[in-house]
Parts: C-alpha cells; sequence; structure tokens
C-alpha cells in the first residue's frame, strides 16, 4: 500500500522526519504515536500526496508520490480514506452532504448508495444531525463526520489521524471497532494517536503494530503497548 | 475529451455537482447584473449595425440608378448638341452608358401631365439623356464644366449624388455597431474573468477540501464553469429580452424610415436578439474555463 524509503521532510530548513522508513503492507492495522509535534500529521500528510518529501522515495499503491501529476494524486485519493485532525468540511453543505462528499466528486453519487449513507450516519451516531450544517457540531461529532466521510468510498486505505481526539470513551471504542471492523474486511489501517488506553483496547482486538514517531525517526513502541 | 465532458454536464445539468460551491456571494450578482446591463446594450448595437446595413443598401440602390441631363436647346441645334453631350459623357471617366431617351419615352414621362396626344416634337420640351454610372461615380463638377463649355443647353441633373457620403456614413455606422458589439463581448469575457477569478480565490477552502476528498480539478473547475455560464445565460436572457421590448416600443412614424425610426428589427431580424445570450453564455464558459484552470494551477 505505502512504501517508504529513507525519507526525510522539513517545512523549513530544518528537518521533521529523517531516514524515515515505513511499510504498510496490506489488510495490516497501524497506530502511530509520539509526542505532539514529532511529526504524525506530516507523516500521514505523505501517505496521501499532500506533501512530497525532500528527500527518500515514497510509494503510494506501487506508484512513486513525487511523480503524480494533479489528476493522479485525485484518483489516488479517492482509494485512500483520510480522518483529518482539523476535520475540515463544507460548510454550506449539510453533514449528509458533506459525508457523501467523495461520491460526488467521484462521481458515484446516487448509484444505490443511499442507503449505504444512512446506514453509515447512524453507525457513527450522527442519524439526528444528518440535516445540520458543520459548525454546528460538537467537536466529537465533526470527528465522527469526518470518520464516516473517510470510509464512505470503501477506500483500500484508511489513515486516521486524532480520530477519537474529542469524542468520549464509550464513541472511542464504537469508533475503533468500526475501524477494526474494517481491517477484518480486508482494509489497511493506520492511526494516528496520544491515547494509550485505545491502543490497548485495540490489541484485544486486532494484530496491531505500534510505531513511535520522535526525533524525526520511527521505533517500535515499548512492550508495555 | 473533458471540454465534451464539460459541455455535457452543463446541458444535462448536474444539480447534484453544481452544490459543492457555495451559491452566494458578489461575484456572482456581479455576473448577472453585467451580463443583464452588456446584452441590454448589444441589443442597441445589433439594432444599429442592421438598421444601418438597410439604410446603406438602400440607399446605394438609388445611386446605382441613372442621373439625367436636360438638354434645351433650339430645334435646329438639338440634335447637334445631342451628339455633343453623347460624345462628353462617352469620353467621362466613370460613365457606364448613356443614351437619350426617345420620343416615345420622353410622352410617356409627360403623359401624367399632358395626356397621350402631346405633339411633342413641335414643343419647345427638352431633351432628356440617361446617364448610368459605374461603380465608382463620375467628377460631377468636372462634367458640369464640360458640358457648360461644349453644350451650353444641357443641365445635369444629379438629385441622387448628395446621398453618397451617407451611404458612406451608414456603413461607417454599420461597421461601429459591430464594433460596439465585439467590444460589448470583450468586456463581458474581462468580467466574467475577473468574477469567477474572485469566486475561485474565495473559495480556496472549498477547493482545498474538495482535492483532499479527491476532486479532480476538472471536477472543480466544471462546477464554477457551470455557474458562471448559467448566470451570464440568464442575466444575458433578461437584458437582451428588455432590450428587445425598448426596441419595438420605439415609436415608427415614417413608413419610409426616417433613420431613428428605423432603428429597428425586420422580419427574422427580431431573431438575431435570441443570439445575445448565447453568445453571452459561449463567452462566459470559455472566460470561467481559462481562468478555472489557470487558478487551479497556482493553488497548491
Ligand atoms: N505547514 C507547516 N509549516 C511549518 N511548520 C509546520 C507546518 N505544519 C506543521 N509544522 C511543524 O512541524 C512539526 C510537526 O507537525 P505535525 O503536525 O506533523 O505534528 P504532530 O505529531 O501531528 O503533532 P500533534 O500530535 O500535536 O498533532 C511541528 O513542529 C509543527 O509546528
Ligand atoms: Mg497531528
Amino acid at each position: 500500500m505505502i512504501d517508504m524509503q529513507d525519507v526525510a521532510y522539513g517545512y523549513g530548513a530544518e528537518p521533521i522526519l529523517s531516514d524515515l522508513t515505513l511499510r504498510l503492507a496490506p489488510g495490516s492495522f497501524h497506530f502511530l504515536t509520539g509526542p505532539s509535534g514529532a511529526g504524525k500529521t506530516t507523516l500521514l500528510k505523505l501517505c496521501y500526496a499532500e506533501l512530497v518529501p525532500t528527500g527518500g522515495h515514497v510509494s503510494i499503491f506501487g506508484e512513486n508520490a513525487a511523480a503524480l501529476d494533479r489528476d493522479r494524486i485525485a484518483l489516488t485519493r479517492q482509494r485512500i480514506g483520510v480522518v483529518h485532525q482539523d476535520c475540515e468540511f463544507l460548510d454550506h453543505l449539510t453533514v449528509r452532504e458533506n459525508i457523501a462528499l467523495p461520491l460526488m466528486v467521484a462521481g458515484r453519487h446516487g448509484l444505490g448508495q443511499e442507503a449505504n449513507l444512512t446506514e453509515l450516519i447512524a453507525w457513527v451516531g450522527l442519524g439526528a444531525r444528518a440535516e445540520a450544517r458543520p459548525p454546528e457540531l460538537s467537536g466529537g461529532e465533526r470527528q465522527r463526520a469526518a470518520l464516516a466521510r473517510a470510509i464512505i468510498m470503501d477506500p483500500d486505505l484508511i489513515l486516521a489521524d486524532e480520530p477519537t481526539g474529542n469524542v468520549d470513551w464509550e464513541m472511542s471504542l464504537r469508533l475503533l471497532q468500526l475501524l477494526t471492523e474494517l481491517n477484518r474486511m480486508g482494509k489497511t489501517v493506520l492511526i494516528a494517536t496520544h491515547d494509550l488506553a485505545l491502543i490497548r483496547a485495540a490489541k484485544a482486538q486486532v494484530q496491531a503494530r505500534v510505531l513511535r514517531l520522535a526525533g524525526g525517526r520511527l521505533s517500535a513502541a515499548g512492550a508495555d503497548l | 475529451m473533458s471540454l465534451v465532458g464539460d459541455i455535457i454536464a452543463l446541458v444535462r445539468g448536474e444539480a447534484q455537482a453544481d452544490l459543492v460551491v457555495p451559491r452566494s456571494g458578489q461575484a456572482a450578482k456581479l455576473t448577472v447584473a453585467v451580463s443583464g446591463a452588456m446584452a441590454f446594450l448589444a441589443v442597441f448595437a445589433l439594432a444599429l449595425s442592421l438598421a444601418s446595413g438597410r439604410l446603406a443598401d438602400r440607399w446605394s440602390d438609388a445611386l446605382a440608378q441613372s442621373s439625367t441631363i436636360r438638354l434645351s436647346a433650339p430645334a435646329a441645334e438639338l440634335e447637334a448638341q445631342t451628339w455633343t453631350v453623347l460624345t462628353v459623357l462617352e469620353q467621362t471617366p466613370g460613365v457606364d452608358s448613356a443614351r437619350a431617351l426617345s420620343d416615345d419615352e420622353q410622352r410617356a414621362l409627360l403623359e401624367p401631365w399632358f395626356g397621350p396626344d402631346l405633339p411633342i416634337g413641335d414643343l419647345p420640351v427638352p431633351r432628356l439623356i440617361e446617364v448610368i454610372e459605374t461603380s465608382d461615380g463620375y467628377d460631377a463638377d468636372g462634367l458640369r464644366q464640360r458640358l457648360a463649355a461644349e453644350a451650353p443647353g444641357a443641365v445635369l441633373d444629379d438629385h441622387t449624388r448628395w446621398r453618397r457620403p451617407l451611404v458612406e456614413a451608414a456603413d461607417r455606422l454599420r461597421l461601429l455597431g459591430w464594433l460596439a458589439l465585439s467590444l460589448i463581448l470583450a468586456s463581458t469575457a474581462a468580467m466574467v474573468t475577473l468574477a469567477a477569478q474572485a469566486a475561485l480565490a474565495s473559495n480556496e477552502q472549498v477547493i482545498r477540501v474538495l482535492r483532499l476528498v479527491g476532486a479532480r480539478d476538472s471536477y472543480i473547475a466544471r462546477a464554477f464553469v457551470r455557474r458562471f455560464t448559467r448566470r451570464a445565460l440568464s442575466g444575458a436572457a433578461l437584458g437582451a429580452g428588455l432590450g428587445t421590448i425598448a426596441i419595438a416600443l420605439l415609436p415608427r412614424a415614417a413608413a419610409d424610415g426616417a433613420f431613428l425610426t428605423g432603428l429597428g428589427f425586420t422580419g427574422a431580424g427580431w431573431l438575431w436578439p435570441a443570439a445575445i445570450p448565447i453568445l453571452a453564455a459561449v463567452t462566459a464558459f470559455w472566460a470561467t474555463r481559462i481562468a478555472a484552470f489557470r487558478t487551479l494551477k497556482g493553488l497548491r
């Protein structure tokens, strides 16, 4: 799915990531943890071609990320479900329309997806808020809407950046369960999170590898996780 | 090709996809208003062109008609002077042909006044010589001077010649009308380009979200193109409609078409204003499309 070789990235002269190697095999489940500002979001952005590495090589679905043109990037993103940390939406659309947005832009809206959409919205607990506008949502509701939007396209790869940052424990477990369920169906999942309890809970459900990002480098997390 | 897709999408009107761009905005209202005003003006420019074209045609038809030379001379000299005049005319550049009217033709001309039995040979009726000129025309003053010297009884009557500068003016006016139309079209294109650029710039966040969820630039551009094309079309339809009504309501006093009252459309000409909204839509389509792709290319 994703292959990173000796990747380096820096917004300015100072590198955030260096000599980073990562392979997300199909069907794998990874957690990415590390202190705030370590570069977790930056790493995810490299995975969906929002950023281009300043050094090394990133391959996405077997294609060199640096060589993708705009159209290829768009098509690649249609295969990757991303829960962005800042959960940006189109504020002039309803929650339901926002969740359906990836279908719309891919020209797949209305192809017998209505039932799926309704079911998914109910699943993330937004049934009552489907016709609201995103600015009217709470932080946790936004995250759930973002997760629903990320998986509506039935993507091969799911990248979630702090998907449970604003929700209560019970909802966290529910979202985690949804992600582990998808993983069992064969999806590749990468979750960036600070929430160690969530990681422990996940380990009871799936075979998950936990990676720790610190000082610009990746390492396997300690045995306590 | 994506252009074909754009046009199909435009005609089919994918309401769903239109949603992704916020509806409101100054740029939107501006587009409708300016397209309307421009279309209104365009109707008048069009009417001006068509009317001055008609005028020029009518007047140049009249120009193509002959002028006449009236020759009054004592009966004894008449024949000789007629020959002199015809010879002079033959030598005059710009004269296509010339001939003296026969007695029968002259009688026919006078019949309305004097009845059919006029003994024309006994009366001092001037001889009429018909002059057909070439399209370039002849030098009337020069001809007049030669006639005065060689056939003093000849008077050149070129009553239609004064129209020549008017025909030129009408032709020029027609040209100006088309020029005004092109300027209106160009201004519309420039305005739509600016409005589209403003809309794209103020929707930068929308564009970023659309890209994050996998929208291709052609999809994003299409949403804007559809918006602006529809706005230009509806604004221009309104403006052209009002302009046409205003023209239809112009008083038309003189049936023979004095210039101002002739400013209008005739027959199938009334269909011309219908082309204006279509032209506006085509212009907006291209202006927005070019602006959108250029702006999107610049947005990282
Ligand atoms: N657009 C940017 N321009 C410049 N610096 C940036 C930019 N985005 C992030 N950074 C810096 O890069 C570093 C890594 O940021 P990143 O968002 O990847 O961290 P993170 O691990 O996701 O942090 P958190 O856990 O708080 O979300 C931070 O020091 C941040 O200030
Ligand atoms: Mg982050």
